[in-house]
């Protein structure tokens, strides 16, 4: 339980709400996972309507992540901007969203046109909210329009009633927020459990990477736990509405609330499943003691762990952020699934924490992570390996509504920044910002989340910070777009790519931007070796994507498909793609939908939608080669001191792989010979990847492609005929 | 004489073990799959089993992660 030392009062904010409208619905028990309808609720105009789901709409678009695409595509035009008011948040579930017998099925994605790349933007994340809105009777729901007020949406599955009112009282930060709807519209303790609620903090007010949390009440701790959806700034979006919280109830969750086809069938599978992560997850990745954090020890002994703004793979000091101290500052033996039914249980978090700085200085709270993301960009990127900074600015950032992700890379880029001289403290205000200050780069989110000061130019993002130290600083243009670690205009998440050419790709071609839930290859490529050739790597670079969009069109995690694994897993003949846990997802869809897909079925629904998302970046003037462009600090040393550091691996590279004797040459000659390689690879990689995912030159899929995946109509065909005339 | 490892050259030492290569190149991922001329070699047989002059060795981490 948390402990606040200036409690709020919940009788209080109820009395200054008022209500703008509402609507009562007739419930109707789902189908075979869907609902079959989805809620639309406009924010300006105070409307709420239903929409009814057709059976084209489940062929084409699947569910999930493909509804969210298709709805925000429909509500949209050429000329939205992330701050139109037609610009929505959608929030989807999944068909296989809300199962409870297999792990990893309590996802909800989001999407909306970014804040911080202007693009179309998902986003997947934990917590219960997907699936108590579905099972409350809705298979996505649409957020349009901006509230002339701070408001509240509550949606009450158990009555089948949505109210709309204004909110004047509530905290906006989430850890706050989550807590009150909790107290508010659960009728006792026991019944928080069905109350989740959507928020983000106040400094997703100031920065264009705020985040979304998505709240579950942890009966055990008895707080209100928050997960993210972290990537894209969907919580500026979010707040640039005015929304302090959306929040559904649903109380009656049962086993087959999702109706399925074949409950037998999913209970055989999952019950295989969760023997062998019983039996061999202490032995693989450890996930239910200390979660995606045991990746920081890794990351360090294989060279990519970022630090110090990506210059470098690994550090000295990097034993102070692994995972055996996570273990130690989780709390362990208690159940820590972010949806019923996943004994992954790997939402770990650092209970009675006490706060040391900021608003909150001296509360006691538990604290959702640190995942692996955060403590290496907190870490090692930015040089603070101290644990107990990287737990407050975990907290800070989640609450405040702030992608730790975006937030870590760009306080590395300011770093490196201010070590250079770009940025100084007359700038800065003072503040010493090198590598490794923790108390400045503290009050630096403090200040972010005020709007104050060079912490609300942090918020602006690496794109945007770019271009303000060249115009008003007269910083070297060229240099910052090598080391500034985005693409198209999203921060890139923690994995150092340089040896890596498949994983700069799997950044620099991701739809999003440069976030790795598309394509994780650096160890089939960099250390396995197994993808030598530019065909091998395009192979991965299509056959994964689309794997893993799948996840977000049926409300999946990723992790249990790969972060534990048949104990047989290594003598099949394609371990990286787990051929067993791949049947077991195509088994379960059909135990689930009816259906009979067969594996080949299940990349098309994610082609579709993916070709579907690239589309739509071209309509709204993104989507070709130049967008995929990466930093070269992605893909090779930009600095002497760089190229040093791995300096008998570039040598030989240069002598053996591209015939170039080093002898006798300066640093700076085989550098740049280097870069000239490593550039060129890039570009012949990016051929490669288009010719194999059905696109021309340009990054544009063909209208070939276009037709053979069933998408060629008259919306999308107008979008491409502008590229093809 | 020299050993192949995921494609790569590497010294070979009489008595070699699976597991010195894994000390050697620093390999700690728990989730490898290793093969040695094709072979697979069981985890259990990491310590003890020798590696051949001129062996093509594959030491396949599996992905996780990510």
């Amino acid at each position: 339980m948390n402990v606040y030392q200036n409690p709020y009062n919940v009788a209080k904010m109820k009395e200054a709400h008022k209500l703008l409208t509402e609507l009562t619905y007739e419930k109707q028990p789902l189908k075979m996972g869907y609902a079959n309808r989805t809620l639309h609720i406009n924010v300006s105009e105070n409307t709420i309507t239903s929409k009814p789901v057709t059976q084209e709409m489940k062929d084409v678009f699947t569910g999930g992540r493909g509804f969210d695409m298709k709805l925000l595509w429909d509500a949209t035009n050429e000329n939205t901007k992330w701050d139109s008011p037609e610009n929505e948040i959608v929030i989807a579930a999944g068909a296989m969203g809300g199962i409870t017998q297999y792990p990893g099925a309590g996802k909800s994605i989001v999407c909306g046109i970014s804040p911080l790349t202007g693009a179309p933007v998902d986003s997947n994340v934990g917590g219960y909210f997907g699936p108590y809105l579905k099972f409350s009777g809705w298979d996505a729901i649409e957020v349009q329009g901006i509230a002339e007020k701070d408001i509240i949406i509550f949606i009450d599955g158990d009555a089948g009633k949505i109210q709309i009112f204004e909110a004047p009282e509530e905290d906006v930060n989430s850890h706050l927020l989550a807590e009150q709807m909790c107290d508010m519209f659960a009728k006792n303790e026991q019944e928080k459990k069905a109350i989740a609620t959507v928020s983000a903090g106040v400094a997703a007010e100031h920065s264009f990477f705020g985040c979304l949390n998505f709240s579950f009440y942890d009966r055990r701790r008895q707080v209100a736990r928050l997960k993210q959806a972290g990537r894209g700034g969907l919580g500026t979006l979010f707040r640039h509405k005015k929304i302090k919280g959306i929040v559904c109830k649903f109380s009656q969750l049962q086993a087959d609330s999702n109706h399925v086809a074949d409950l037998d069938r999913i209970k055989e599978i999952a019950a295989d499943y969760h023997r062998e992560l019983y039996e061999e997850d202490d032995k693989q990745c450890d996930m239910r003691h200390v979660g995606t954090a045991h990746l920081v020890e890794l990351m360090n002994d294989y060279d990519l762990l970022p630090t110090h703004n990506y210059k470098f793979g690994r550090h000295d000091k990097a034993q102070k952020i692994t995972s055996h101290v996570w273990r130690e500052m989780f709390t362990q033996g208690i159940p820590d699934g972010c949806w019923y039914g996943c004994t992954m249980q790997c939402a770990k978090s650092v209970d009675r924490y006490t706060l040391r700085t900021g608003p909150y200085k001296g509360d006691i709270v538990s604290v959702d992570g640190p995942e692996y993301e955060t403590a290496a960009a907190f870490g090692a990127n930015m040089g603070i390996f101290d644990p107990h900074f990287i737990v407050e600015a975990n907290f800070y950032c989640d609450t405040y509504g702030i992608d730790t992700i975006s937030w870590g890379t760009g306080m590395s880029f300011v770093m490196e920044c201010y070590e250079n001289g770009i940025i100084n403290k007359e700038i800065t205000g003072g503040y010493d910002l090198s590598f490794g200050r923790g108390e400045e780069a503290i009050e630096m989110l403090h200040k972010m989340a005020r709007g104050e000061g060079f912490g609300k130019i942090i918020g602006l993002g690496i794109r945007r910070m770019k271009k303000l130290f060249v115009e008003e600083y007269g910083a070297d243009a060229a240099f910052l777009q090598d080391i500034g670690m985005e693409c198209k205009g999203m921060e890139y998440s923690e994995y150092v790519t340089k040896e890596s050419l498949a994983m700069q790709g799997g950044y620099g071609l991701a739809l999003k931007g440069a976030q790795h839930d598309e394509a994780w290859l650096i160890f089939m490529d960099m250390v396995n070796n197994q993808i030598p050739t530019f065909e091998d790597k395009a192979e991965a670079l299509h056959y994964f994507p689309m794997f893993r969009t799948w996840f977000g069109l049926q409300g999946l995690c990723k992790l249990p498909w790969n972060d534990v694994e048949p104990a047989d897993n290594g003598e099949t003949d394609e371990p990286a793609k787990v051929p067993k846990h791949l049947q077991n997802y195509v088994d379960l869809f059909n135990a689930i939908t009816g259906n009979n897909i067969d594996q080949q079925e299940l990349i098309l629904q994610s082609e579709r939608v993916y070709n579907f998302q690239r589309v739509f970046n071209l309509r709204l003037g993104f989507g070709t080669r130049k967008h995929d462009e990466i930093p070269y600090r992605s893909a090779g040393p930009v600095t002497n001191e760089e190229y040093l550091s791995r300096e008998e691996r570039y040598d030989k590279q240069l002598k053996e792989k591209y015939g170039w004797d080093p002898t006798g040459k300066s640093v700076d000659e085989r550098r740049l010979k280097m870069r000239f390689f490593r550039e060129e690879a890039y570009q012949k990689l990016c051929d490669a990847v288009y010719d194999r995912r059905g696109w021309d030159n340009n990054g544009v899929p063909t209208i070939e492609k276009i037709t053979e995946l069933g998408l060629a109509n008259s919306g999308v065909m107008e979008v491409l005929k502008k590229y093809y005339q | 004489m020299n050993i192949m490892v995921n494609g790569e050259s590497m010294a070979w030492q009489p008595g070699m073990k699976v597991r010195d290569i894994l000390n050697i190149r620093n390999y700690t991922f728990k989730m490898l799959v290793i093969k040695v001329n094709g072979t697979l070699v069981k985890r259990a047989q990491w310590d003890s089993y020798r590696i051949p002059e001129h062996a093509e060795v594959s030491v396949i981490h599996l992905i996780s992660g990510g």
